[in-house]
């Protein structure tokens, strides 16, 4: 067992979100739209030491596997993290996760003249660039902490 | 050109450009061949902020293809006012009419009313983003008075705000161009229009004053620095009288330049200007109807 593992305790049922960018792992729970108020059992690990990140943060969400959108939002701010299914206390899926070509309806658009901002019945959209992600109605480019826009609940 | 819809320069190749202002210079030389071209069809006018000429142009050129116009009035007299989404005006209005011209204040409008409709529509300007009709009225300009080949062309005043200038620098990517960006650091491109230009590979230089590439410009496309985009009245004053052109001041440019400006214009354009043969932007305003009359019958 390692000195990270020890650290975290193992869940039986829900999601390991492992290899997640040091010091992001409160994005990943606000992506989650967990804030303990609603009494999900969540451990998490920030900074710990990792041979391929050099710092890494874990989250482990215990009863609760993610979604393909919260998958897509992650790859944004945890390019590397991997996704580990987990039932009776085993690994049963295991993947990296991987960065879409858009992602709807999980970021809101920083520009406050943007159409998608006011009271119109549809979702966000941005499609991914290599750097950062452009929104589809406006084109606003968001470079930099992309987790300050995150909107999924 | 064959697009449902007209949102953005980005959308429009060569070909496209080409083919519309072709149909253009056509109907420009012969406007009664095309006098009943569009009998029966119906455009909407939705305009919901003020307009001159986008707006009477666009119902001026239907009008002179056969066709007509419905206008939505004044967003103080319509249903907006009782808190009616874009989304739902529009498909209200996709029920009455053949296609859609709007103009709205925000970004992404355009792009927005047309995921909801089925009849095209055109952006006659959303917010700060884009305004394509605009642009082709633009280049129609630029080709009857400088061409396309080896041309070098700067555009000056607002570009972060400039709907105009976002599109037809999109625009201009299609041609042999050099473009030349001249306004203060505040209100420089945005980083979306740097950006595709960039991906475009277009020739692009970023300036501060004018006085730096004015003698290498065959098209000076001027724009209004905008008052109200200052937080700080003094930091407007002190960068508007750089971004203004007199009649002395061009006498270092070439003697074909061609001046530009989409208008209005308050003072970015002295008027001792008007009476020199570089000012062209009162045919660049006339342009509008046989580009938008060629626009319509090719979209339509």
């Amino acid at each position: 067992m390692t000195e990270t593992e020890l650290r975290v305790s193992k869940i039986e049922n829900g999601t390991v979100i492992d290899h997640i960018t040091g010091g992001q792992a409160l994005n990943v729970l606000a992506i989650l739209g967990i804030d303990g108020s609603s009494g999900e059992e969540v451990s998490v690990g920030m900074n710990v030491p990792s041979d391929r990140l050099g710092r890494k943060d874990i989250v482990k969400v215990e009863g609760r596997e993610l979604s393909q959108n919260e998958v897509d939002v992650l790859s944004l701010i945890a390019p590397a993290a991997t996704i580990n299914i987990v039932r009776d206390f085993d690994v049963i899926e295991k993947h990296r996760v991987s960065r879409p070509e858009a992602v709807t309806g999980v970021l809101s658009c920083p520009n406050a003249n943007c159409i998608t901002t006011e009271n119109e019945p549809v979702e966000s959209r941005f499609e991914v660039l290599e750097e950062g992600v452009r929104c589809a109605y406006c084109d606003t480019i968001i470079r930099d902490s992309l987790a300050a826009h995150i909107s999924v609940a | 050109m064959r697009h449902d819809h007209l949102i953005s320069a980005k959308q429009l190749s060569r070909d496209d450009i080409e083919a519309v202002l072709d149909r253009a210079a056509e109907i420009a030389d012969d406007p009664g061949a095309v006098a009943d071209a569009r009998e029966d069809t119906l455009l909407g006018l939705c305009f919901f902020e003020p307009s001159t000429r986008t707006k009477m142009s666009f119902d001026t050129a239907m009008k002179r293809l056969g066709g007509d116009t419905v206008d939505m009035g004044s967003v103080e007299s319509s249903s907006v006012k009782k808190g009616e989404s874009l989304a739902d005006t529009v498909r209200v209005i996709e029920g009455y009419t053949d296609a859609v011209v709007l103009r709205h204040p925000s970004e992404g409008a355009a792009k927005l009313a047309s995921e909801f409709v089925d009849v095209p529509v055109i952006n006659a300007g959303d917010g700060a983003g884009q305004h394509p009709t605009q642009t082709l009225l633009d280049l129609h300009t630029i080709r009857e008075n400088a061409g396309f080949e080896d041309l070098t062309i700067g555009i000056m005043g607002d570009l972060k705000y400039g709907r105009t200038v976002h599109s037809l620098a999109h625009a201009l990517t299609n041609f042999d161009v050099s473009q030349h960006f001249i306004s203060p650091e505040s209100l420089r491109l945005p980083r979306s229009v740097r950006f595709d230009l960039h991906e475009s590979g277009a020739q692009v230089r970023e300036h501060t004053e004018i006085e730096e590439v004015l003698e290498t410009l065959d098209v000076l496309y001027v724009t209004r620095i905008q008052r109200e985009r200052f937080p700080d009245e003094n930091e407007y004053r002190q960068v508007a009288g750089q971004y203004r052109i007199d009649a002395e001041m061009l006498e270092a440019a070439k003697d074909d330049l061609t001046v530009m400006h989409p208008l209005p214009r308050v003072d970015e354009i002295a008027p001792d200007v008007d009476d020199t043969d570089h000012a062209t932007y009162f045919e660049q305003a006339h342009n509008g109807v046989p580009v938008r009359m060629a626009l319509l019958d090719e979209i339509l």
